[in-house]
């Protein structure tokens, strides 16, 4: 299995918009090198803005690009694009519905050694929340590369939550992200992994474990967290009766809130949810805190235990 | 103060840059730059400046310290290490599951740590505070805040400087670890937040320059600002990003990179240490 970095592709990937459109500029706050815009300034260097470590003027000021018809990527660590610049991105980017993509690397608590400063686990849920944003949280390489275009094609204001390490690649070349489609990565009839990022490969092997137990699980990759793709969560819901949530990201107002606001409103279905139990992060290294915080298969398998009790 | 003083304040700040560089070599991860730059002037204030109790780090006589520019934690844990809030031990642990020592700075877990900083531009306002609230209690406390020359750039920085100088707190005095870099580059070049001293003295602020590795010119400052009434007082000192190891001296590239092995004893060996 081939590993990448989300935010390596979307070095890439935006490097290559940078050539195709004229209109795309960039914008960071001092993490060029960290974020991956580094690939965009180097090539574009007169299409670069770097506003120094200033996050809420750079939302403004990409508002304003976007305002002569500019297509604005902004980038910096998911805490202080989501946190430190909230107000703004509601303000200037979604209340007008400017154009804008804001473009957070860093996201989760993979950041890992920095610890809880840096570990945004609330972004998705407070990005979420504001009208007319659309949030994307992809789940390896060739679909951030996808979604970045996608966001690009897309007229009106984007989130983007990515990560900082290498994560194992899911999709084919074969696969078509759209912005507000979910895909079923695994087939499965006894329940499903309802899940983002990089949780959905962890449910893959989630998966193959409850296999040999004979259990068929199957696995839905929500890589747009809003506007949630309800046809394949209904779906899920019908078919297979039990639903396991599962980010890295709190479980308060993330996917798993997204998925169970849904579902208790249309077709009541026992949900259980992994992700960080309301809590912040801490130092450690990823793999470490992957499991300090119940974000392995195992745990996954053992959600889905619990749940299949109560269907 | 006098030479034999100032003398046992710059042989601290060798050792803990010493032990700065053993511990993110061991971490092999966080800041050694920004670490490295701060280091003289934390030595001042935890040996030479502040009154504080290690034994009782909630003591309310204490002065108080807030390491705006949180990624140099290392900087602040060999100082309080040395000053004995916690075993020397500990700074083993630097960024570890489950230690004490977080990558920035965690008044949760580490004592002697005031408040929670690691994202920049927030511990000037926090300070502000402190300031505030010591002279409600008519405490004679002082607050020294240690900020980034990079971090100026954020607009809460100088929102807080408006507010130290618009409610006078001469009990409070900022120091900016003017190294001239930040993560992507040199200051002027990435967003110049140059002249800095005009900028706080436009809000108030009594400013006071020097070279930031001189530790007769930090200790000196630092007096001069314990006597001035009526104005906040900014220190800008002028510093090396990396300063006592060459190979680490004013190169961006050295921000968040730890010591390697084979850089360690280098590193070590230029501020006069062989390690067996
Ligand atoms: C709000 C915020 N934005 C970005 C960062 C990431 N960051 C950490 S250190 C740093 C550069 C700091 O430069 P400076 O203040 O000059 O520090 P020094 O040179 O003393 O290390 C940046 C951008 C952060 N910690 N907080
Ligand atoms: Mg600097």
């Amino acid at each position: 299995m081939s590993m990448i970095a989300t935010r390596d592709a979307y070095g890439e990937a935006l490097a290559e918009l940078g050539a195709e459109n004229v209109n795309i500029v960039a914008l960071d706050a001092d993490l060029s090198g960290s974020t991956k815009t580094g690939v965009f300034a180097k090539k574009f260097p007169e299409r670069f803005f770097n506003m120094g470590i200033a996050e809420a003027n750079m939302t403004g000021v990409a508002a304003g690009l976007a305002a002569t018809g500019k297509i604005p990527f902004l980038s910096t660590f998911s805490i202080f694009a989501a946190g430190r610049a909230w107000e703004q991105i509601r303000q200037s980017v979604a209340y007008p519905k400017a154009n804008v993509k804001v473009v957070a690397t860093h996201g989760g608590i993979t950041v890992g050694e920095d610890g809880g400063s840096h570990q945004s686990v609330e972004d998705v849920a407070i990005m979420r929340a504001i009208p007319n944003m659309t949030v994307i949280v992809p789940a390896d390489g060739p679909e951030t590369k996808a979604a970045i275009k996608a966001a690009a094609a897309y007229k009106g204001p984007v989130f983007v939550r990515l990560g900082r390490n290498k994560v194992p690649t899911i999709f084919g070349d074969d696969y078509r992200f759209e912005i507000g489609k979910g895909a079923e990565v695994v087939p499965g009839s006894d329940m499903t992994f309802v899940t983002t990022g990089m949780m959905t490969a962890q449910a893959v092997a989630a998966a193959d474990i409850l296999k040999q137990e004979g259990i068929s699980a199957r696995v839905v990759h929500i890589g747009t967290i809003k506007p949630l793709d309800k046809d394949i969560v209904i779906k899920a819901a019908a078919e297979t009766g039990a639903i396991v949530t599962a980010e890295e990201h709190s479980i308060i107002g993330g996917l798993g809130g997204a998925v169970a606001e849904f579902l208790a409103t249309s077709r009541p279905t026992p949900v259980e949810m992994v992700g960080i139990r309301d809590r912040f992060g801490t130092s450690g290294k990823a793999d470490e805190l992957i499991k300090y915080f119940c974000l392995t298969p195992e745990d996954l398998v053992e959600a889905a235990r619990k749940v299949l009790q109560r269907k | 103060m006098e030479q034999h003083q100032i003398e046992q304040l710059q042989e601290k700040a060798r050792l803990l840059r010493a032990d700065i560089l053993r511990m993110l070599h061991k971490a092999q991860s966080g800041h050694t730059g920004g670490s490295l730059s701060a280091i003289d002037m934390i030595a001042a204030l935890y040996f030479g400046k502040m009154r504080h109790n290690p034994a009782e780090p909630a003591w309310e006589g204490r002065d108080r310290f807030v390491l705006c520019k949180g990624h140099a934690a290392p900087a602040q844990y060999v100082a309080l290490a040395e000053a004995g809030y916690f075993p020397k031990e500990d700074l083993m642990m630097l960024r570890r599951l489950g230690s004490h020592l977080q990558g920035h700075p965690d008044s949760k877990s580490t004592p002697g740590v005031e408040v929670c900083t690691g994202s920049l531009g927030q511990g000037l306002s926090q300070a502000v505070g402190m300031a505030l609230g010591l002279r409600l209690d008519r405490s004679d406390s002082r607050v020294y805040a240690l900020l980034g020359d990079g971090e100026l750039q954020e607009g809460q920085v100088w929102e807080a400087a408006m507010s130290a100088g618009h409610y006078r707190l001469d009990n409070l005095c900022a120091l900016v670890d003017a190294n001239g870099l930040q993560i992507d580059g040199e200051v002027t070049r990435v967003m110049n937040v140059t002249p800095i001293g005009e900028k706080f003295a436009a809000f108030g602020w009594h400013v006071l320059e020097i070279d930031g590795h001189d530790m007769a010119a930090i200790m000196d400052a630092l007096h001069k600002a314990g006597e001035l009434q009526g104005k906040p007082t900014v220190i800008v000192a002028n510093t090396v990003k990396g300063k006592g190891v060459p190979f680490f001296e004013n190169k961006a590239s050295y921000h968040g990179v730890p010591p390697s092995d084979a850089e360690l004893p280098e590193a070590l060996k230029h501020l006069g240490i062989t390690e067996d």
